[in-house]
């Protein structure tokens, strides 16, 4: 054709770099991310360092039972003399543990048995009538009966929190691999001989990473909600072990007469899962093509 | 330019952009104006600025966007003196607009003459059933069939040119001095556009309105303009009368612009060895539905008794509207899909029913460029990583698989340091060469392209053009070259194969086809192609 010669490559020459912040400070220019990133954080700096410093959380001083807020005992003592301040800082371990290891576990076997649901046509119908069927199980009656059956341990409490929070996850993933595997580098990378694997690792899993991060704080905040549910049900942590649960459970019978031993807790709770859930919309904002675009026009 | 006073007179208007965006003005310093019953096009590519003018004409600009300099004149207001409120007032009664995706720019769930009566219900005084009757002497009016019924359709019962004749019904019910068309037949097959473009002046004719078409497609602009603006990069470079720039274009930027429409004429091609077919496909099907749980699905033939051959060296176009399986045919002969039944035969092998493992190791011989430059390439992956995975996929090792790429980079026209660069920081029309690159680095014997130029500029498609033939050469290449576009398959296919609903219904050499058709269908193609008679500018 004529126009060949004339323009070359000169109508189309965009080879210059261009300036992307990279994805870290652009998330964490969001305010909420930051914010409530800084509070995650001195919750979980708290929770690692804070029982270095304090008295144990087991120990009973028959003396001073039920002492209000002082500057001996900050948060003020149990019906055991225990000290309310020393068992929070304890308790948040194992409220950031639980909530930590279930959003993880759920979103590593979500994430397989979604992107296998999503690729693998004929593997879709069976895998998400089971995972419906998982979805209908409630957690805390699931967590109930696996305590009566194996015991009270911080495990089985994972493991009964994890099990209904896998489908969601499996739902995400599959629905962004669904829209995925359309998208022409997908079938050029098929046409190209690309293995299965590799398909799946190279050109799809990435998709995925941002939404399950954001969908990861959002079950790491209830796992937490239900882990205490649980310890306040009594079907928890064993109580030798404080959480924020059983501590408020504890301190159930005494609500009248001493408020603290359930409020701190409460607080401690209250301000983690709210920490966790503001970084989680922050980062859907961010990270989130689709809204993103929205918030910057 | 018409005697009376212009309908729109746009003066000096610049239009920021905000902060950050790759040039300060969206548009810069442009005059134009638009005449009572005068259909100026304004023609650019891609970031020339078309659209903005248009929007900001509208005043439907996002806040970031505005108008800095110059004036907006409609009938004697100047709009960038408006309020909201009065630009809401404007929109409708003194200027309308129609979009390019006419299904988009409908409410799915609102009846479509209930829609065009909101206009009225808006903007007049006139009771319900005079709005009824209003409504349906419009829809009359754009040439809508059994309008009565069709007042109560919904867009999904209409067809794109359905939508697009109730859009343009819309924008006349209150019969605006100016209609603004923003690629009003973009996403419409050649057959409807041509209809459109009839209607549009038709309609602009019997009402005397003023019309601001913009466009990207000289064909559709030989087609319908009065008068022609064209604009680079925000600027306007030139305008005249519709033959002064199509015959005797002045300014460089027209003439490459126009020198690079591609001829209706059919280019003159080499003799083909035709003792070598490199691909034949023989009754090949591809049905959708007919299996159903509880009842048997319709049944839909996307592909009936297809046969085709390509040579070595050889370009077979296939050519048809949307929905004539074309792209179907491409994507099962690069087994993307599995054809129903059928024989598709790739250097000896047969491979139409094969299993996906016995596919793979054939699967270098048959590579696919697709439509969409943005989508075809991973965004997380360098373009490196990109060409190098096929040939790494059948044991070449990194080291020689680099090397090829670097090789292929220069020979697509790029520089191999742009290897380790990601697809977005290249244009359209560079990514498609990446994809060329990316396909050649199997070493093909047959190379698909599926609408490979429908998505790029028209200066950019005469040079990718340029460049699947040159690569065709070189390699001695079989190529399928899927279009809806008739110019540009009469430069580049040797042979034409029309498909009209899943059936064969003409093949050819192109000269021949394009001279003498014989089916029916193939003459409305052809006879529906924008500007077929007109010779541009070389």
């Amino acid at each position: 054709m004529a126009a060949a010669e004339t323009p070359e490559l000169s109508a189309e020459a965009d080879l210059s770099e261009k300036t992307q912040p990279s994805t870290l400070r652009l998330v964490l220019r969001n305010k909420a991310v930051f914010w409530g990133g800084l509070l995650l954080l001195a919750m979980v700096a708290i929770a690692i360092i804070g029982p270095f410093f304090t008295v144990a959380p087991t120990e009973q001083n028959v003396m001073s039972r039920l002492k209000a807020p002082s500057s001996a005992f900050w948060f003020g003592t149990d019906f055991l003399g225990r000290d309310v301040f020393s068992r929070v800082v304890h308790g948040g371990r194992i409220s950031l543990v639980v909530g930590i290891s279930v959003a993880l576990i759920a979103t590593a076997i979500g994430m397989v048995t979604g992107m296998i649901a999503g690729y693998i046509r004929w593997l879709d119908a069976p895998v998400m009538r089971v995972m419906d069927g998982l979805m209908a199980i409630p957690a805390i009656l699931l967590a109930i009966a696996m305590i009566a059956i194996s015991g009270a341990t911080l495990t089985t409490v994972i493991v009964a929190i994890t099990i209904p929070e896998v489908p969601r996850v499996v739902r995400l993933v599959r629905s962004v691999v669904l829209t995925v595997r359309e998208e022409p580098y997908v079938e050029a990378a098929i046409a190209a001989g690309t293995r299965l694997p590799f398909i799946l690792i190279r050109h799809i899993l990435p998709n995925t990473i941002a939404p399950m991060i954001v969908q990861a704080t959002y079950i790491c905040g209830a796992a937490m909600l239900t882990e205490s549910i649980l310890g306040f049900l009594g079907a928890g942590i064993p109580p030798e072990i404080p959480s924020w649960g059983n501590i408020m459970s504890e301190g159930r019978t005494y609500f009248q007469l001493t408020p603290w031993i359930i409020f701190y807790p409460g607080v401690a709770l209250a301000l983690t899962v709210l920490a966790v859930n503001i970084v989680g919309d922050g980062l859907r904002d961010t990270l989130d093509p689709r809204i993103a675009r929205k918030m910057r026009a | 330019m018409t005697g009376s006073t212009p309908v729109l007179e746009i003066r000096n208007l610049s239009v920021a952009l905000p902060k950050g965006a790759d040039r300060p003005f969206a548009v810069e310093d442009i005059s134009f104006t638009v005449g009572a019953k005068e259909i100026v096009c304004v023609v650019g590519e891609s970031g020339s600025g078309k659209s903005v003018t248009a929007f900001t004409t509208m005043g439907l600009n996002p806040k970031e966007v505005k108008a800095v300099k110059g004036e907006i004149i409609l009938q004697g207001e100047d709009l960038l003196k408006k309020s909201v409120a009065e630009m809401r007032r404007l929109r409708g009664e003194k200027m309308a607009m129609i979009f390019q995706e006419p299904m988009t720019a409908l409410n799915p769930v609102i009846k479509v003459g209930e829609q065009i009566r909101e206009m009225l219900e808006i903007h007049t005084e006139l009771s319900p059933a005079e709005q009824k009757a209003r409504v349906l002497e419009v829809m009359e009016d754009v040439s809508l069939p059994d309008h009565v019924k069709m007042y109560d359709s919904y867009p999904h019962q209409l067809s794109g040119g359905q939508r697009q004749r109730i859009m343009i019904a819309m924008a006349l019910a209150l019969e605006p001095g100016l209609l603004i068309a923003d690629e009003p037949t973009t996403a419409l097959d050649v057959t409807t556009q041509a209809q459109i473009l009839e209607l549009i002046k038709d309609i602009q004719q019997r009402h005397g309105t003023g019309v601001l078409f913009i466009t990207h497609d000289f064909g559709v602009v030989a087609e319908i303009a009065d008068r022609i603006v064209v604009m680079q990069k925000g600027k306007v470079v030139e305008q005249g009368t519709r033959d002064e720039i199509l015959l005797r274009p002045q300014h460089p930027y027209t003439k490459m612009l126009i020198a690079s429409v591609p001829s209706m004429e059919p280019s003159h091609r080499a003799e083909i060895d035709k003792t070598a077919p490199a691909l034949i496909a023989q009754k090949v099907n591809k049905t959708y539905g007919g299996v159903g749980l509880f009842r048997k699905s319709r049944e839909v033939h996307a592909n009936k008794d297809v046969n085709l051959v390509v040579h070595r060296r050889e370009t077979l176009g296939v050519v048809g509207e949307s929905g004539s399986g074309k792209s179907t045919l491409a994507r099962c002969i690069v087994r993307l899909q599995d054809p129903t039944s059928g024989h598709i035969e790739v250097e000896g092998a047969d491979i139409a029913t094969i299993s996906e493992s016995a596919m793979r190791p054939h699967r270098r011989d048959i590579q696919i460029v697709f439509q969409d430059p943005y989508r075809s390439l991973n965004p997380r992956r360098t373009v490196g990583q990109s060409i190098v995975e096929g040939p790494m996929n059948f044991g070449v090792s990194a080291a020689e698989a680099e090397a090829r790429a670097k090789e292929l980079m220069e020979i697509v026209g790029l520089s191999a340091e742009a290897l380790d660069r990601f697809p977005h920081q290249f244009s359209g029309g560079q990514r498609q060469r990446i994809c060329i690159a990316r396909a050649l680095a199997m070493q093909p014997k047959v190379l698909i392209a599926d609408e490979a130029v429908s998505a790029l500029d028209v200066s950019v498609q005469a040079q990718v053009l340029d460049l699947l033939d040159d690569v065709r050469e070189r390699y001695d290449l079989a190529m399928l070259f899927i279009t809806h576009d008739l110019r540009v398959a009469a430069q580049i296919c040797d042979r034409i194969m029309v498909m009209q609903n899943g059936v064969v219904v003409e093949e050819g050499e192109t000269a021949k086809v394009y001279a003498n058709p014989q089916h029916e269908y193939t003459r409305t193609l052809l006879a529906a192609a924008p500007g077929r008679d007109v010779a541009f500018a070389k």
